[in-house]
C-alpha cells in the first residue's frame, strides 16, 4: 500500500565515505534489500542514510572516523529525497575531521533542520542487547522515536544537555552563586519538562499503534522509569527538584535529577515477562514490533511512514517471522533498507523490493530478484 | 628576500581577520599593493589613527575614540531605556536598525561556566550601578537566543529584581540566531515585539 506522500530516498551518492570511494545508488520508493559478503560495505550504506537525519548516525561515530582511509581528505553524501510531497536535495560533508556541514536544496542548514525532512529509524545488531545493557541506549532509542514524531525534539535535547553541562561545571568548580544556578536550572526545567512530555506522548502513540492488531509481532508494554524517585512533570516542580538537589549534586559532581535519568522499561505483554528476561529472538521481536508500531503511528500522523534502516535484520528471526516482517514492511509502504549476507534471505520479497548487490571490488549494483 | 617576507607577514596577519583565510588574504594584499595610492596608503594611515585612539567606553563598553562614547555622552539618549547586548557588533547592528534611541550596555560575552566566563567578566556589577545612577526605568535584554544568552538574560533579570521594568527581544530572533547576522528589518521587528521577561 503506497502512502499518499511517500518518504523515500531516490538517489544516494557516497563519496570517500568509509569503504566507499564513490558509490551511486538510484532507487524508487520500494524497500531496498542489500546483500553482499562480510566487509562489502553494506552497513556503511545504512550509516550514510542515517546521516541524512540529525546526529552522529547509527554508529555514533565522529565525522573523522567516516572519512575513507587512507586518503584523509573528508567525505560527502548527496541524496535526493521525496518528503511531504516535495523533492529535496540534501548534501552533508565533513572536511579534515571538522564538524559536518549540511546543505538542503543548496542552502546552508542546521543538522536539526534535517529532522523535518528525513524521519528515519534504525535497528542494528548492537541493539540486540538493548534491553540488557545500560539505560543510555534505551533512552537514545526512545528519543529517536520521539524525533520521528517531533523533529524539534533534537534542539530541545541539545539545549537541555548544554544547560546541564554548564551546571555540572558550576558544581565541579564549587561555585555557589545561587542566581547562576537558577538561570541554568530554569532552562533545564523548561527543556526537561518538554522532553518528558514528548517522550510520554510518544509512548502513548506507540501503545495505540501496537493495539491496532495489524501485526504478528509481540506487543511491548512500555513505561518510563527514573533511576531514582520519580520525574517531576511540570516546569515548576522540575525546577524545584533540581534546585533542591543542588547540595547532593555538588557532592556527586553532576546533576542527579531530570530526564537524562529516565529509562524505558518494557514488558513482553502477552507473557508478562520483562524484556530483559526474554529470549534473544523475543527481545529482537519486541524491537521490531516497536519500530513497526512507530511506522504505523507516524503514517497516521504525517501520511508517510519513516525510512527504516534494518541492519542484518534476518539474524535471530525464524523464516516465519522473517516473512511476516517483509509483509508488514510492504503493507506499511515504508522504504526499508535491509541488509544480509546472502541474496536468498530476501527471496520472499521478490519484486516487492529492489535488490542491491554490494561488493568490495565491483561496487554497488541493482539485481533482478530471484 | 626580506621584501617578500614583509608581504608574507602582512598576508599572515590579514589571514587572521574574521571571514578571511590564507587564500582571500593573498588576494586582498595583492589588490592593496596594486592600488597603493588609492587604498593601501590611506588604509595604513587610518589603521594607525584607530590604533592610537580606539578605546572601550568606560561606561558602556562600546568602542569609540574617547573615554566616554558618543551615545553615553549624548543627553538625547538618556531616555531611561538601557539595552543590554552581548558584544559591540550587536550594538552596532542595533544602531544600524535605528529603532532604539536609548543607551546600551555591552557585556562582552555571555555567562558560561564551561568557558570560564562569570558575572565579573561581564560588567554585570557596573550594569547594576548604572541602573541606579542613570535613572533607568527599563532594561531591554537583547541577547542571542542561545542557551548561554538565555542564561545570562535570566541571571541579569534575577539580579535586577523589581527595580526596573525588564523586557527581552521577542519574535524575529530565530532560535540559535545571532544578532549580528540579522537584517535590519528583523531586528526592528524583534525590538518592537519585545516582551516582559
Ligand atoms: N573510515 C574507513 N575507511 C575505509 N574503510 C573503512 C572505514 N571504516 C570502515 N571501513 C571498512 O568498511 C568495510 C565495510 O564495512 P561494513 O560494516 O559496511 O561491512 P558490511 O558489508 O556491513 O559487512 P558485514 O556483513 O560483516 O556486516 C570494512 O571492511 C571496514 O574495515
Ligand atoms: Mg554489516
Ligand atoms: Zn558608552
Amino acid at each position: 500500500m503506497a502512502p499518499e506522500k511517500p518518504l523515500a530516498v531516490t538517489s544516494l551518492t557516497l563519496s570517500h565515505f568509509r569503504s566507499h570511494k564513490i558509490a551511486r545508488i538510484r532507487v524508487d520508493e520500494r524497500p531496498v534489500a542489500i546483500f553482499g559478503a562480510n566487509g562489502a560495505g553494506k552497513t556503511n550504506i545504512l550509516e550514510a542514510l542515517s546521516m541524512l537525519s540529525p546526529g552522529r548516525g547509527l554508529r555514533r561515530a565522529s565525522a573523522s572516523d567516516m572519512a575513507r582511509r587512507p586518503d584523509p581528505i573528508g567525505w560527502q553524501l548527496t541524496a535526493d529525497v521525496l518528503s511531504g510531497g516535495a523533492a529535496h536535495e540534501i548534501r552533508t560533508w565533513s572536511e579534515n575531521g571538522a564538524a559536518r556541514q549540511v546543505r538542503i536544496d543548496d542552502k546552508q542548514a542546521s543538522q536539526v533542520a534535517l529532522g523535518q525532512i528525513v524521519r528515519v529509524l534504525w535497528l542494528i545488531p548492537s541493539m540486540d542487547r538493548l534491553w540488557i545493557e545500560g539505560a543510555e541506549g534505551r533512552r537514545r532509542f526512545l528519543d529517536r522515536a520521539v524525533l520521528s514524531f517531533v523533529p524539534g525534539h533534537a534542539q530541545i535535547v541539545l539545549d537541555y544537555e548544554k544547560a546541564m553541562r554548564e551546571r555540572n561545571r558550576l558544581l565541579k568548580d564549587m561555585v555557589r552563586d545561587p542566581h547562576w544556578y537558577m538561570a541554568l536550572e530554569r532552562q533545564m526545567a523548561e527543556a526537561g519538562a518538554l522532553i518528558h512530555r514528548n517522550r510520554r506522548d510518544t509512548l502513548l502513540k506507540l501503545d495505540a499503534a501496537q493495539q491496532d492488531g495489524t501485526t504478528r509481532f509481540p506487543a511491548a508494554a512500555l513505561d518510563l522509569t527514573q533511576s531514582e524517585g520519580s520525574m517531576p512533570e511540570s516546569v515548576k516542580d522540575l525546577a524545584e527538584a533540581i534546585a533542591e538537589s543542588r547540595f547532593r549534586d555538588m557532592a556527586a559532581g553532576r546533576t542527579l535529577v531530570g530526564p537524562h535519568r529516565t529509562d524505558l522499561h518494557a514488558v513482553y505483554a502477552e507473557k508478562g515477562i520483562e524484556a530483559k528476561d526474554c529470549s534473544t529472538g523475543e527481545q529482537k521481536a519486541l524491537l521490531v514490533s516497536l519500530i513497526l508500531a512507530n511506522g504505523r503511528a507516524l503514517s497516521r500522523q504525517i501520511g508517510a511512514p519513516p525510512i527504516l534502516l534494518l541492519d542484518e535484520i534476518a539474524a535471530h528471526l525464524d523464516a516465519d517471522r522473517r516473512a511476516a516482517l517483509y509483509d508488514e514492511i510492504c503493507a506499511l509502504g515504508t522504504q526499508a533498507w535491509m541488509t544480509g549476507t546472502g541474496a536468498e534471505l530476501f527471496d520472499e520479497l521478490g519484486s516487492r523490493a529492489q535488490h542491491l548487490h554490494v561488493s568490495e571490488t565491483t561496487g554497488v549494483s541493482l539485481q533482478d530478484p530471484a | 628576500m626580506s621584501s617578500t617576507s614583509d608581504i608574507d607577514s602582512l598576508i599572515e596577519l590579514m589571514a587572521r581577520l574574521p571571514g578571511l583565510g590564507p587564500r582571500s588574504a593573498r588576494r586582498a594584499v595583492l589588490h592593496l599593493i596594486r592600488k597603493r595610492g588609492q587604498l593601501l596608503t590611506p588604509l595604513a594611515g587610518a589603521m594607525q589613527q584607530v590604533a592610537d585612539t580606539a578605546r572601550e567606553c568606560l561606561n558602556c563598553g562600546n568602542v569609540g575614540t574617547s573615554d566616554i562614547c558618543d551615545i553615553c555622552d549624548s543627553e538625547k539618549r538618556a531616555t531611561g531605556e538601557l539595552c543590554i547586548v552581548e558584544d559591540v557588533a550587536d550594538l552596532w547592528a542595533m544602531e544600524r536598525s535605528q529603532v532604539f534611541r536609548g543607551r546600551y550596555h555591552v557585556l562582552g560575552g555571555t555567562l558560561s561556566a564551561l568557558d570560564a566566563v562569570g558575572p565579573e567578566e561581564l560588567r554585570i556589577p557596573r550594569l547594576l550601578d548604572r541602573v541606579e545612577t542613570e535613572g533607568i526605568t527599563e532594561v531591554i535584554l537583547a541577547l542571542n537566543a542561545t542557551v548561554d544568552g538565555m542564561t545570562t538574560a535570566h541571571y541579569i533579570a534575577d539580579q535586577l529584581g523589581e527595580r526596573v521594568r525588564i523586557t527581552s527581544l521577542a519574535q524575529g530572533v530565530p532560535i540559535g540566531g545571532e544578532l549580528d547576522y540579522l537584517d535590519d528589518g528583523t531586528i526592528s521587528a524583534a525590538m518592537r515585539a519585545r516582551k516582559a521577561l
